[in-house]
């Protein structure tokens, strides 16, 4: 096994982290402070756990004003779940930038 | 090495010509824009990273070697991130309304052995909602 794979297994192998993942997984972007909310622990917690996802390339974090909006990167999954499932929402979106990117090359 | 060999097809029909199709997969900024950042090029053996840190693909690298280059028409190099060893091969057929384009995507993963270590069933059940939320994104 790689060191990417066993750090994503380290790092969702906690209960805590998982819920934050699956819900990420779920409902697209959602702020630090939403994240909070609903994981029944305190920010400085969710944040570290957040850290954590982030460096095992799980979650990414966007900044905005004073907000931090967090979301899945789904194509991460590939190693845990049947990888033609995460690489194909990976290829839907890479097909749609490059169409983008051919219209563009018309101009 | 364990594990089934898979196959994912994703086709697409382009309003475009072939041509500009193959230089949006083999020249490198171009490439960059829609797929990733790396030091391709269109030659057998030649081998390359892809990385990223974008925001909708995360921050990825994969190790990619070119294993066939015929000219406007087929590309194919392996590609290997997260444990999954595959090969990427991309064929361009011309059609009366543009280009017909073709991914195909063949491997198989790494076997991730003990990795599910004695919370098995807790990794299951979460494993089976990812699943579910896979499938709902590609809906």
């Amino acid at each position: 096994m790689s060191e990417a794979q066993e750090q994503i297994f380290r790092v969702l192998a906690d209960p805590t982290r998982r819920a934050l993942f699956e819900r990420l997984c779920r409902e697209g972007e959602v702020t630090v402070a939403a994240l909070t909310a609903g994981a029944g622990v305190s920010q400085p917690v969710v944040s570290k756990h957040l850290l954590l996802l982030k460096q095992a390339g799980l979650v990414q974090g966007r900044h905005e004003g004073r907000q931090t909006h967090y979301s899945a990167q789904i194509a991460a999954l590939a190693p845990l779940t049947d990888w033609t499932q995460a690489m194909a929402v990976f290829w839907a979106g890479r097909m749609g930038d490059l169409e983008d990117l051919l219209k563009r090359m018309d101009q | 090495m364990t594990g089934d060999t898979k196959t994912l097809i994703v086709e697409r029909l382009l309003p475009f010509p072939a041509e500009r199709i193959w230089r949006a997969l083999t020249v490198p900024h171009l490439m960059a824009e829609w797929l990733m950042k790396g030091d391709f090029a269109p030659q057998v053996g030649h081998r390359f990273q892809l990385t990223s840190d974008h925001v909708t693909v995360g921050h990825v690298t994969v190790d990619c070697q070119v294993r066939l280059v015929e000219e406007g028409r087929v590309l194919a190099y392996t590609w290997d991130a997260y444990g999954l060893e595959s090969v990427v091969t991309w064929t361009l057929t011309p059609v009366p309304e543009g280009t017909l384009l073709r991914m195909e995507q063949a491997g198989f993963r790494r076997d991730q052995g003990q990795a599910y270590g004695g919370a098995r069933q807790g990794w299951q059940r979460f494993l089976d909602r990812m699943e579910q939320v896979l499938l709902g994104r590609m809906e």
